[in-house]
């Protein structure tokens, strides 16, 4: 679909948007079914956790949060052309933007998020 | 019925319960993007999801505040995620496969929210089981 029709930006918008979004409807059923666990059955809960802060954990905890700020960032570009329809002839410039902010804030959380599976210390430590 | 892009505009021009979902899907939208937001970065900047154990949730749960912060959270996503995969649900099929799917998908909503809304609720408070 992505390779025949070629919308250019604004269809690569829409195209992430959606995959993005199914992707977090099937975390939240995994999410709302782990806490659920948490309260039913505690020891299994922990062992899942340990899956959760594996390598492999990590980079799909990594390509969950991805997903949310991506998801969030061009929310907010369709809530801008939505009620400033005039917006919309800079939807290209907006969805550049989505992907500055994208990257400035999303880079510290990835080495934050991945730093214990190279057996780093991770760079921001909070209290403890 | 709700093919958003018939029109031509973004907002379907039907009236009446589609237009009120799209309202509360943008509305929903921006509660979550503070309400997500916030607890992704709780949840695996500040905190370290493998520390997260039963034991950490009761602390955290520990008081009405945050269960009501999570519980307006969990109300708010499961409306925006389901209605979504209604949307993505109209715009591949049709017909008796519609239907049912979408039978599903508001069955699953439900039941999830039911499960979600029991386990904030019934969490056992770490400051009553201690003393």
């Amino acid at each position: 679909m992505l390779l025949r029709y070629r919308g250019s930006e604004g269809m690569l918008a829409w195209a992430f948007h959606r995959v993005s979004g199914v992707a977090i409807w099937a975390f939240v059923l995994l999410h709302v079914f782990d806490i659920w666990l948490a309260n039913v059955n505690a020891p299994l809960y922990n062992d899942l956790l340990g899956l959760y802060g594996s390598g492999p954990g990590r980079v799909l905890e990594s390509a969950l949060g991805a997903a949310v700020l991506y998801h969030a960032l061009n929310g907010v570009r369709i809530i801008i052309m939505d009620f400033w329809p005039s917006m919309t002839r800079h939807h290209k410039q907006l969805w550049y933007g989505v992907w500055v902010v994208f990257l400035v804030i999303g880079l510290p959380f990835v080495v934050q998020i991945m730093a214990p599976a190279f057996g780093a210390q991770p760079p921001f430590r909070f209290g403890s | 019925m709700s093919s958003y892009s018939k029109s031509g505009k973004a907002k379907p021009q039907s009236g009446g319960w589609d237009v009120a979902v799209w309202y509360l899907m943008r509305l929903s939208a921006l509660g979550l993007f503070v309400l997500v937001l916030a607890h992704f970065t709780i949840v695996h900047l500040i905190y370290d999801p493998a520390i997260q154990t039963n034991d950490w949730i009761a602390a955290r749960w520990s008081g009405a505040a945050w269960r009501t912060v999570d519980w307006m959270m969990l109300t708010l996503v499961i409306f925006h995620a389901f209605m979504g995969m209604r949307t993505v649900i109209q715009d591949y099929t049709k017909g008796t496969l519609r239907m049912a799917l979408l039978m599903l998908l508001y069955l699953g909503a439900i039941f999830l929210f039911a499960m979600g809304t029991m386990a904030l609720v019934s969490f056992p408070d770490a400051v009553k089981v201690a003393s």
